[in-house]
């Protein structure tokens, strides 16, 4: 039982870290990209080729992981997905969703179609037991990692200079603009922060979520409920949201997995309905 | 304020009025261009006889496509789960003849049947909110029924799909055949029937309300459209369409793969009617040619990757922008550019419109 | 006899901001009653709040001494209630003659019909040709729309108005961005309205509005000002403050 609290809470951490960057896409420049799941996936072969071929420390390739994808974020930010922040919805949902198909296509002609398997450093490996529960210590790791990363990531946008010039352009554009803001520099780099943060998460997840080509398809959905189910106008929403389905994925797929994945498809649904902007988002003020 | 307007109308009526019916009657007017192409597809049934799967396969894409464009071309409502009425009109045109009747066309009726009552019972989550929310409302609806339709292994074959299909003669008639001649046969008149009803909904009032919603949702209500109802409509109709799409699809196979239901139909869809060109029903035709050929013939080439080209088409189709690619043959010299221009938008004599 | 649109106690917040304070108001049939403030007055709620395009906090519309509060915008026109808006709302890709059969088709009630086509509908292309004749649009009215000087935009926005016959008409800055040598058309048909459709006009323009209006009511902070005939409004001293003060 605590166990599988445990593991949910782990992966919802993950899903957090992962997710944010699409939370931060859509509600700073209102662009649904569905190529996030790609970003992560980028993470997750990176540490698999380095590790597996070149036997650099796991902890150094996290590292990596984080700033390769973020410069590659941030040139696909330059050179494409700026262009489409004003295009139609449909245009960007279209864009996004070649990309995913580039990306898996490329997948499996560099990797092959097969499962990557990483192997943790030792200290990671098995389990501890707190309060008399057997709990896995790469899921600590993940717990307190991430812990830390929101912690962080929540004083860098309330603290810093950074962090309230981005809010700024959050919550109205063209004021900002007016403030003398570089809303586009601030664009581009809260996209390669978000990209980035997706590479770490992928590169951490290979080893819970999986990895072969299909993750870029598979689990942007998972990314999508967390910034649809938590909303865009905070950090907090899209956290909250990412440890309930973390949760309560391990749990229906451990007690009911008949229709565990049906039931969070189904909340989504409903909390779209009922609560279009989210979950945890105050009502829109107009 | 009536009395006013009937004297206008009286004064001035017998001038206007017949330029206003012919420029009315010029919007659906049969054009050479759509003509042509029902020609040439009753056509190949007995020049490309060797053909007939793909040609079959292009049909059933491309009535797929006219239903997304119903909605996305018409009421402009994004969607990315609009393969649930696909693959619920699969699965219940095949376990209808699996089980009940194998006569096709009463399948297809189920099938619409089946398909529109879910159209209709879901279109009303997607009546509200932006065109996030219902991209997210429509990919979880057709997520969770195809968890559905995986989990109900008993009644749909889960994972390893629905076989064991006996597809009947049509109408007790015609027997389906090994070159799949019958199949095209079939689905093509099932397309061009309902490719013919569509333009009826489309050229009438109806339709024109649908693009004022898409056109400016804010005025339509302020002229009178209920946008609610019509959209509900629509939607309807639209699953009605795809759930056919999909019953002709298990009919000319003879089985239903839980693929029906995965995401990439959905996208695959959407993909082709873009390729073909959105809001004129017939993008989903051209887009569907275009697509399936695109397909094969990069599956020949690179028979695992193919999906990367067809990523590829797609953000290209995107960063030149869309309106630019019905506009290549703006790169032609000026006098065939007009001679084109005159040979597609003929219509019974009438001159054209720079449109599409 | 029953005022053609009445509110009463009409109450609209957002958030903690009162955009409409207890607006009674009261326009006769067939009045020319204009509707005036300094920007930020609160008009354009106002406006949105007898469309229904917003739904008041407290308080009631009533159209021909019918409560309306509760109806959506397209059943408030049906029953007579059509506005046009001070930055064009139209149907861009449209032709003029599409947009005005459409807004016939809606009338009629025949906008769900699904088999015959728009021509087919022949009474409907009758009045749509002769509502273009009279807005003077007939030469432009295979045109789109986007593409029309900004004027001629303008007396479509009226004509679509107009196309679903109503019984009060709210005009929203009418003449607003049209070039002066295209005023002139703009404002004769506004002065042409029939006399039995109610008007109400919204106006930065105060030549306009004294030589069109019989009544005035000024909006301050969302509250009613003042009320009365052109003559006594424009006298007092007041709404010559709050106004020219803004707005001169």
């Amino acid at each position: 039982m605590l166990t599988i609290l445990f593991d949910g809470i782990a992966y919802g951490m993950l899903l957090f870290i992962i997710a944010v960057g699409l939370a931060i896409t859509l509600g700073l420049m209102n662009f649904i990209n569905l190529a996030h799941g790609a970003f992560a996936m980028v993470g997750g072969y990176i540490t698999v080729v380095l590790m597996n071929r070149h036997g650099v420390s796991f902890y150094w390739c996290l590292l990596i992981a984080f700033l390769a994808v973020g410069v590659i974020g941030a040139v696909l930010e330059r050179t494409l997905y700026r262009r489409l922040y004003s295009a139609p919805h449909l245009d960007q949902v279209l864009f996004s969703v070649g990309l995913v198909f580039m990306s898996i296509a490329a997948a499996h002609y560099f990797m092959g179609g097969q499962q990557q398997l990483i192997q943790l450093p030792p200290e990671l490996r098995g389990r501890i037991e707190i309060f008399g529960v057997g709990v896995g210590r790469y899921r600590i790791f993940i717990t307190v990692f991430c812990a830390v990363l929101v912690v962080a990531l929540q004083l860098a946008l309330t603290r810093t200079r950074f962090g309230s010039q981005l809010r700024a352009a959050v919550d109205d554009g063209r004021v900002a603009r007016g403030l003398g803001i570089n809303v586009s520099v601030v664009f581009a780099l809260t996209f390669a922060l978000g990209s980035g943060l997706a590479g770490l998460g992928g590169a951490m997840g290979a080893e819970v979520l999986g990895l072969d080509p299909n993750f870029a398809l598979k689990y942007i959905v998972y990314f999508l409920i967390v910034v649809t189910v938590g909303g865009t106008s905070s950090i907090t929403g899209p956290f909250l949201a990412a440890l309930l389905l973390g949760i309560a994925d391990v749990a229906g797929k451990y007690y009911v997995p008949e229709i565990g994945a049906f039931i969070i498809y189904g909340v989504m649904v409903l909390v779209l309905v009922f609560r279009p902007h989210g979950l945890f988002a105050r009502e829109a003020s107009r | 304020m009536s009395t006013m307007s009937e004297n206008a109308g009286k004064v001035s009526a017998p001038v206007t009025e017949s330029v206003a019916a012919t420029q009315l009657r010029r919007l659906s007017a049969w054009r050479a261009f759509e003509i042509v192409l029902w020609v040439a597809a009753f056509a190949a049934i007995f020049l490309l006889p060797s053909h007939m799967l793909v040609l079959t396969e292009i049909a059933i894409v491309a009535l797929f496509a006219i239903s997304l464009d119903l909605i996305l071309g018409y009421a402009g409502i994004v969607s990315l789960g609009h393969g649930a009425f696909f693959g619920l009109g699969a699965y219940a045109a095949g376990i209808f003849a699996k089980h009940i009747y194998a006569e096709p066309v009463t399948g297809l009726f189920v099938a619409a049947a089946a398909s529109g009552i879910f159209g209709f019972a879901t279109s009303f989550l997607v009546l509200r909110g932006s065109d996030l929310t219902r991209l997210m409302t429509t990919l979880g609806i057709a997520l969770m029924l195809a968890e559905v339709a995986n989990q109900m292994a008993w009644l749909t074959g889960g994972a390893d799909g629905l076989s064991g299909v006996m597809v009947g003669p049509i109408l007790g008639l015609f027997e389906f055949d090994l070159w799949g001649k019958t199949g095209y046969i079939y689905c093509l008149f099932v397309l061009f029937i309902l490719t013919c009803l569509a333009r009826r909904l489309v050229n009438a009032p109806f339709g024109l309300s649908l693009k004022a919603i898409k056109g400016n949702p804010v005025r339509a209500a302020m002229v009178g459209v209920p946008s609610r109802r019509r959209i509900v409509a629509i939607y309807t109709v639209a699953a009605v369409y795809a759930g056919i799409a999909g019953a002709l699809l298990t009919h000319t196979t003879s089985f239903v793969s839980i693929d029906v239901l995965a995401f990439h139909r959905s996208a695959d869809v959407l993909l082709v009617l873009v390729l073909g060109g959105v809001g004129y029903l017939y993008g989903g035709i051209i887009g569907a040619i275009v697509f399936t050929l695109l397909r094969d013939w990069l599956s020949v080439i690179t028979p695992q990757y193919w999906m990367f080209w067809i990523g590829l088409v797609l953000v290209i189709i995107v960063v030149v922008g869309r309106e630019n690619l019905g506009r290549w043959h703006t790169f032609l010299p000026n006098s065939l550019q007009e001679r084109l221009a005159r040979v597609v938008n003929w219509r019974l004599g009438m001159k054209l419109r720079g449109e599409q | 006899m029953t005022a053609a649109l009445e509110t009463r106690h009409l109450v609209k917040r957002f958030g903690g901001f009162l955009a409409a304070d207890d607006v009674s108001l009261s326009v006769e049939q067939g009045a020319r009653h204009a509707l005036i403030g300094p920007n930020g007055a609160g008009k354009t709620t106002l406006i949105n709040l007898f469309t229904g395009a917003l739904k008041p906090t407290s308080g009631s519309v009533l159209l021909d001494g019918e409560d309306i509060t509760g109806l959506p915008v397209e059943q408030r026109v049906k029953r007579g209630l059509a506005r046009t808006f001070q930055v064009n709302q139209l149907f861009r890709e449209f032709t003029p003659l599409e947009s005005v059969v459409l807004a016939v088709n809606e009338r009629k009630e025949l906008g769900g019909s699904a088999w015959r086509p728009l021509v087919a509908h022949g009474e409907a292309v009758d009045e749509a040709a002769a509502l273009l004749e009279r807005f003077k649009l007939s030469d432009v009215m295979d045109e789109r729309t986007s593409m029309l000087p900004y004027g001629r935009q303008r007396l479509l926005e009226i004509a679509l108005a107009f196309a679903s016959k109503p019984r009060v008409l709210l005009l929203d800055e009418p003449a607003a961005g049209v070039p002066e040598d295209e005023r002139h058309e703009v404002l004769n048909i506004v002065r042409d309205l029939p006399e039995d459709v109610t008007v109400i006009l919204i106006e930065h323009d105060m030549e306009l509005v004294f030589s069109f209006a019989d009544r005035i009511s000024v909006l301050v902070s969302g509250a009613l000002f003042t009320e009365g005939t052109v003559t006594k409004v424009s006298a007092d001293p007041r709404v010559k403050a709050i106004y020219l003060g803004e707005d001169a």
